[in-house]
């Protein structure tokens, strides 16, 4: 192991931090140009309902109108918002404009007009006369009602994924090793249960935004807030019917993203408008429409059922889901997948394993990624029923986990049979520190198993909890990522990468990465990223994958640089390549007899080799045949107002193994955001709607995410690890940390009162309806 | 309508319809560093300074902004330097979309509040949110930065 690095581990300022601080124009509406057409669209106010007419003739009256579309207008072709390889695993079963709408906010028509104000008055002025139909709202009821939610005759998935939309089911899985109903009644323990998990909204703070115009040679141009701008050409290509040639799409900065701008909500439209009329275009969704008409996380249900031995030796996991997709079924079945690709593996001592279950369509807000990505929702049932396990054998919930939890030099056999959408690889973990999270983390909260919770004033308790969690890196064998170096004169290289930086500051620990390999200093890395007629193909940011898989990529293509390098100067030296040696800084021949500095010798390529001169670059690409998951102990103390039933959460104290962090600044603060959205979720947040399926969280006043009051202390540190596949050791660290505090506070509370909450989130309400039918049982 | 503003030290008129938000206006008029995130005054993003103190531009009439002071983080440019030193030394600057109304509030806090405790800090930029970072890192940059202004 290498751990004398220049470069990584070092915490390097982000590399666009200070213009972004200092309010540089930055963002997609930042820059889209004074005179861009205004496009506003217009939503359905039902759940559910036919169009029956759109009459725009006053719309056409306001001065600045410029054009307005309706389903007639607009090609019928069904395809999927959802950003993912191909073909996609998520059923192509929405339409740009359709004769049917599908929940409150689905696309019903745009109009397009010369500002905002005329635009917005358009809008006002589209008549939509609507048959409305039943809706289904409650998703344990969708499977085979009376309502079809989606009965058009086009749409199909692209591979089978267990779709059958007559029975409003957008995907289903099954899987099963071993015989686990046979293993569970041999077992002389048994836990079953179910939990729930709500939507939650990703409220990235830059709402979705696009900005659409034809250049010079009549091309398709989109600046979009998009996490991954190749599968965002390829999915309007297909949804516009346009050869993907014709398609430029650009990423500048991105205002937050946690996987919200992983699909497509806003580029069709803009670009429609451009289309037809040539002119430039726009669409920035407001904050209502972000909550209403964007995606939110998948609703679950999940039952779990454990079988154990008396001593704590757990033998069989049983995972059946029912998950809600909503109004389109994005996601539907990957999102469902990870909720046991990276749950169950955690426990791979077991003799028999069950995962099934079903993604339904409803009449509400689609669901589509959300950082956690499934593992959350699987992780709150399956690290809540552990310590309901660990209650019923009146063991520490912590030596029940180290008993039966996966180490190093371990495998599962999950890894093989599932991953996102199909079978998986399999996979030996060649790097994980759990044992030591956990031992660590008992030390950082002090855990004492005698000593969970005690009372700190007259109705006010504190106490602990936990709970150990996994991820990925990437999406092995589907998604790839490849980068560019260049060298220019005076000796620095240029990094053009498809790589997307959605705020994490990946453009930076990649420059660090490239960096690192090259022997140079991160300055000299200039970095250009995201624009699919300049920089190679990348997946974009999603699945925990910008490090591993970009990361990896971009060590390749500086790999080949340095060997671009020493063939340039061995040809001047008039050796063979394999006698120069590179250190950053200077290239010489081995016996040290001619040097050249790499400053000397990019000018030399470009300005003074006369026949010789060339451009010397270099790529690389990467796929991944693995996907080494990070791991995660955290433990929560919280104070419990058994008066109120409010929680608070004291310390969070998270124990990460990400492999090598290549910057620890940015590592940590992705463990603190994501620690922090997951205590949210935990405790607050929650989608609401009114009975005929309006949303009641369509602001930030009635959705509450954490402010920093909020915030007491959250406790953040890296195990010493080192994954052998990663850059230089590293693994993801994007999405674990948001995985745990779901479980963890819901333990805690059940080790404060004896309640036992399966049903997230844990509002006062809940709590204290809890405690008050624990202290009666 | 017209309203004239004095933005960043440089007063102009503005033809403004009589209900426009004074960040539409701003934005619109090239204040593109002034962000707008949820309509209804819940994020900060907005934030400006109406002679001196943070205001959310979002749910604030342009109107009502006749004749006054406007400062953007544009108009600290220097001040905004130094703090984002702090804010990109704790990693803490992630998507960036909050910065310039954050950077501002800690503009405004550093002349009210003297030696303002940890949870007067809070207290006093509740209001800016951010879903990126968990609030630890910008807190710890925000103390080191008003430590080192303190001398």
């Amino acid at each position: 192991m290498d751990k004398h690095f220049n470069e990584v581990g070092k915490a390097r300022p982000k590399i666009d931090g200070k213009g972004l601080v200092t309010g540089r124009p930055a963002y997609t509406d930042d820059l889209a140009c004074g005179d861009a057409l205004v496009v506003k669209i217009i939503r359905s106010p039902h759940a559910h309902a036919r169009i029956v007419s759109v009459d725009m003739s006053d719309a056409q009256k306001v001065s600045g109108f410029v054009l307005a579309l309706s389903s007639k207008d607009v090609k019928r072709i069904p395809f999927t918002r959802a950003g993912q390889g191909h073909p996609e695993p998520s059923p192509h079963d929405k339409f740009i404009l359709d004769e049917y709408v599908r929940y409150v906010g689905d696309e019903v028509a745009i109009v397009a007009a010369i500002d905002e104000e005329s635009a917005a008055e358009a809008a006002r002025l589209v008549k939509v006369e609507y048959e409305v139909l039943d809706a289904v709202l409650d998703f344990e009821e969708a499977m085979d009602n009376p309502t079809v939610i989606h009965p058009e005759p086009e749409i199909h998935d692209m591979f089978p994924i267990g779709f059958e939309p007559k029975r409003n089911i957008a995907a289903a899985y099954a899987m099963e090793i071993g015989d686990v109903e046979k293993v569970l009644e041999a077992s002389e323990v048994r836990i079953k249960a179910s939990y729930h998990t709500q939507a939650q909204a990703h409220v990235a703070l830059e709402p979705h935004t696009a900005y659409t115009y034809l250049d010079l040679h009549g091309r398709l141009n989109v600046i979009t807030s998009t996490q991954n701008p190749f599968h965002t050409r390829r999915l309007l290509g297909q949804a516009l019917d346009m050869p993907l040639r014709n398609i430029r799409i650009q990423k500048p900065r991105i205002g937050g993203g946690f996987g919200a701008k992983q699909h497509l909500h806003v580029e069709p439209y803009a670009a429609l408008v451009t289309l037809k009329t040539g002119k430039p275009a726009k669409v920035v969704l407001s904050r209502k429409e972000v909550f209403e008409a964007t995606f939110s996380r998948h609703q679950m249900r999940i039952d779990v059922g454990i079988g154990a031995t008396r001593d704590g030796h757990i033998r069989a996991i049983d995972m059946h889901v029912l998950s809600n997709t909503g109004a389109y079924g994005e996601h539907a079945l990957t999102v469902f997948m990870v909720g046991g690709s990276k749950t169950l593996p955690l426990y791979n001592k077991v003799e028999a394993v069950r995962f099934g279950g079903q993604i339904v369509y409803t009449n509400k807000v689609p669901a589509g990624a959300y950082r956690g990505y499934g593992a959350i929702q699987g992780n709150f049932a399956l690290e809540s029923a552990i310590d309901e396990l660990a209650a019923k054998l009146g063991m520490d919930p912590v030596e029940l986990r180290k008993k039966n939890m996966i180490a190093e030099g371990q495998t599962s056999e999950v890894f093989k049979i599932m991953g996102e959408g199909g079978e998986g690889v399999e996979m030996i973990v060649e790097s994980c520190k759990l044992d030591y999270c956990v031992k660590r983390g008992c030390r950082l909260i002090d855990w004492l198993p005698s000593r969970l919770a005690y009372e700190v004033a007259p109705g006010r308790i504190r106490a602990k909890g936990m709970a150990i969690a996994m991820q990925g890196s990437g999406i092995p064998l589907i998604d790839m990522g490849s980068a560019n170096l260049e060298l220019q004169d005076d000796g620095f290289f240029k990094l053009h990468m498809g790589a997307t930086d959605l705020g994490t500051g990946s453009d930076t620990i990649l420059a660090q990465i490239a960096a690192e390999e090259l022997g140079v200093d991160s300055d000299d890395i200039i970095v250009y990223a995201s624009d699919t007629d300049h920089t190679p193909y990348d997946v974009g940011a999603y699945a925990s994958s910008t490090t591993y898989v970009s990361g990896n990529a971009v060590i390749r293509a500086a790999q080949n640089m340095k060997k671009e390098l020493c063939a340039a100067a061995a040809a001047k030296f008039s050796v063979d390549t394999d006698q120069v040696e590179f250190d950053g800084k200077e290239l010489r021949t081995k016996d040290g007899s001619r040097t050249i500095t790499l400053k000397e010798l990019s000018f030399d390529v470009l300005y003074h080799d006369g026949l010789n001169m060339k451009t010397i670059n270099a790529s690389g690409s990467f796929s991944g045949e693995k996907s080494p998951p990070p791991y995660m102990a955290g433990f929560v103390e919280v104070e419990i107002d058994v008066e109120t039933g409010k929680v608070d959460v004291l310390d969070y104290v998270a124990v990460v193994d990400c492999g090598t962090p290549i910057n620890p600044q940015l590592a940590r603060i992705q463990v603190e955001g994501g620690l922090l959205q997951g205590i949210g979720m935990a405790l607050y947040e929650d989608v609401q709607y009114t009975e005929n399926g309006h949303l009641r969280t369509n602001n930030l006043m009635h959705y509450k995410i954490p402010s920093r009051e909020d915030v007491k202390k959250l406790t953040v540190e890296f195990a010493e690890s080192y994954e052998p596949s990663g850059p230089f050791g590293a693994k993801s660290v994007g999405e674990i940390g948001i995985d745990t505090p779901l479980a963890a506070i819901a333990n805690a509370i059940y080790n404060a009162t004896g309640a036992r909450i399966r049903e997230l989130p844990l509002t006062p309400p809940k709590v204290l309806a809890a405690i008050r039918e624990a202290a009666q049982s | 309508m017209t309203i004239t503003l004095t933005v960043n030290g440089q007063e102009k008129v503005h033809m403004i319809t009589p209900g426009a938000m004074l960040v539409d206006v701003l934005r619109s008029a090239g204040y593109t560093e002034v962000k707008k995130g949820c309509d209804t005054g819940s994020c900060g993003v907005c934030t400006v300074l109406l002679d001196g103190l943070p205001i959310l531009s979002c749910s604030y009439l342009a109107a009502k902004a006749d004749g006054h002071e406007i400062t953007t983080i544009r108009g600290l440019e220097k001040e905004a330097a130094e703090f984002s030193e702090f804010l990109v030394g704790e990693g803490a600057d992630q998507c960036g979309f909050c910065s310039p109304g954050l950077a501002l509030t800690v503009m405004a806090m550093k002349k009210e509040l003297k030696a303002p405790s940890d949870e007067e800090i809070k207290h006093y930029l509740a209001g800016n949110l951010c879903r990126c970072s968990g609030y630890e890192g910008q807190l710890r940059a925000i103390k080191k930065y008003l430590e080192a202004c303190r001398g």
